[in-house]
């Protein structure tokens, strides 16, 4: 027994645990806790490890979903014959309107290839989509992560750009076989290169850990921004495709003796109510991702 | 051996289970704030009722899952979870005698501890401040003991777990 170890002496009165042992578990527990910790921080191997293991808990997201599913499951066979009717009525208006719209796309898309192949650009307009479905969202207030169910089995993989029907959500920041983890542009944690839409000034839109609010901080007191101007992605940071909406500015503060004019943008996503999501696949985007892997 | 069958420890683990879907639910924001540390404190209540069973181990791996779950640096839960548990090992027997709103007292400190060592470990290099919300689970953790502890001993007793 150590000298002096008064704890050790106290618990190993107990015949139940051998006290000593305790006081030895909690050393080598912690130490392996906080190496654990320390390798999560430094390698970025451990995002596979992570992968793994998140099989693990994979079940209990899955339950916890399902009252969520059975819910959605029973209201689609539970609506009225004429509710469907009219809905069905509203959607074929949509698509007519739709498909009109994808007509003259068509021809504006052969169009700008043509331009572009004078430019001599090889930029990509079309991207590959995988349509994915939100399964769970993060518990923990400090973080605003959802759970998606496309892992790298159907092709996700870590920093694919991640979209809803109205604007950029986030980007995957870990990936196992069945599902993976979006970070969301809110997160205190991340932030997107952006820009104007109306004149093509660059910035970055910073999270916040807010749902509604990102925030512009690296914009001179004196630059060219308004209340209501749309911000795209900019497609500087390489991850994010170029020209997706991203957040509309809604508080422009001047204030004498700064430096910097404070804005804050909402984001057009519907970061905290959608529930199907589009991942984007672009060539270059899969070679950087799988670059950073090696 | 027939004595080991008697044992039932199926039940806890059950307990646990659903204390891990509880704290996954999707909650409103404000809820989650103070939405309790479920795990932590049903796991404390089957140290001080089993410490023979539930160790610095079980700690260790839960805490493992719960940062899986949650999308955390690994083993920032696994060290806070250890922490916690190893201070209920300390005093379990106190504990045991204690009435119910000194052990709600105790409990707020532990789940305090707990949300001190998470957060810290987890903000390294983030920039969310939201002053001393964090802290928020702890109280609400201590409250809601004063029914968990009454339900998991009931259930302790049907099930004769030992």
């Amino acid at each position: 027994m150590f000298k002096g170890d008064w704890i050790a002496r106290r618990l190993v009165i107990d015949p139940l645990f051998k006290g000593r042992s305790t006081v030895k578990k909690f050393i080598i527990y912690g130490l392996i806790s906080i190496s654990l910790i320390v390798a999560d921080y430094q390698f970025d191997q451990m995002q596979r490890i992570r992968g793994w293991l998140s099989l693990a808990v994979t079940p209990v997201q899955w339950l916890v979903d399902v009252p969520q599913r059975s819910w959605t499951w029973l209201d689609e066979r539970l609506q009225v014959r004429d509710e469907l009717i009219a809905e069905n009525k509203q959607l074929r208006a949509q698509t007519l309107l739709a498909e009109r719209r994808v007509q003259k796309l068509a021809a504006l898309t052969v169009e700008n290839f043509r331009l572009r192949d004078l430019l001599n650009s090889s930029e990509q307009l079309d991207e590959k989509v995988i349509v994915s479905e939100l399964i769970g969202i993060n518990s923990d207030p400090f973080t605003h992560q959802v759970i998606i169910n496309n892992g790298f089995n159907s092709g996700a993989f870590v920093g694919q750009p991640v979209l809803d029907a109205t604007g950029v959500m986030g980007q995957i920041t870990s990936t196992s076989a069945f599902t993976s983890r979006v970070l969301l542009i809110t997160d205190a944690d991340h932030a997107i290169p952006v820009q104007v839409n109306r004149n093509g000034l660059r910035s970055v839109a910073y999270g916040l850990g807010q749902y509604d609010y990102l925030e512009l901080q690296d914009l001179s007191d004196t630059a060219d921004i308004e209340v209501g101007d749309i911000l795209v992605s900019s497609g500087l940071g390489l991850r994010f495709p170029k020209g997706y909406p991203v957040a509309k500015v809604i508080e422009v503060k001047h204030s004498a003796g700064q430096d910097f004019a404070k804005v804050l943008a909402k984001p057009t996503a519907q970061l905290d109510r959608s529930r199907h999501l589009l991942l984007i696949e672009t060539p270059q985007q899969q070679n950087i991702a799988q670059q950073g892997d090696n | 051996m027939v004595v080991q069958a008697a044992h039932n420890l199926w039940v806890p683990i059950v307990t646990l289970l659903i204390a891990f879907m509880l704290s996954a639910l999707p909650m409103l924001e404000w809820v989650q704030w103070g939405w309790p540390e479920w795990v932590l404190i049903v796991f404390i209540y089957w140290v001080i009722a089993l410490p023979h069973r539930f160790g610095l181990g079980w700690a260790f791996i839960l805490g493992l899952l719960l940062d899986l779950l949650q999308g955390n640096h690994l083993g920032v839960n696994a060290l806070a979870m250890v922490v916690v548990t190893f201070f209920a090992m300390l005093m379990y027997r106190r504990l045991r005698m204690y009435r119910a709103w000194q052990q709600a007292f105790v409990i707020f400190v532990l789940v305090a501890i707990n949300q001190c060592i998470s957060y810290w470990f987890q903000g390294i290099g983030s920039n969310a401040s939201s002053g001393l919300w964090f802290l928020l689970p702890a109280p609400v953790s201590g409250v809601l003991w004063l029914w968990l502890f009454v339900v998991l001993r009931g259930v302790r007793r049907a099930f004769k777990v030992a």
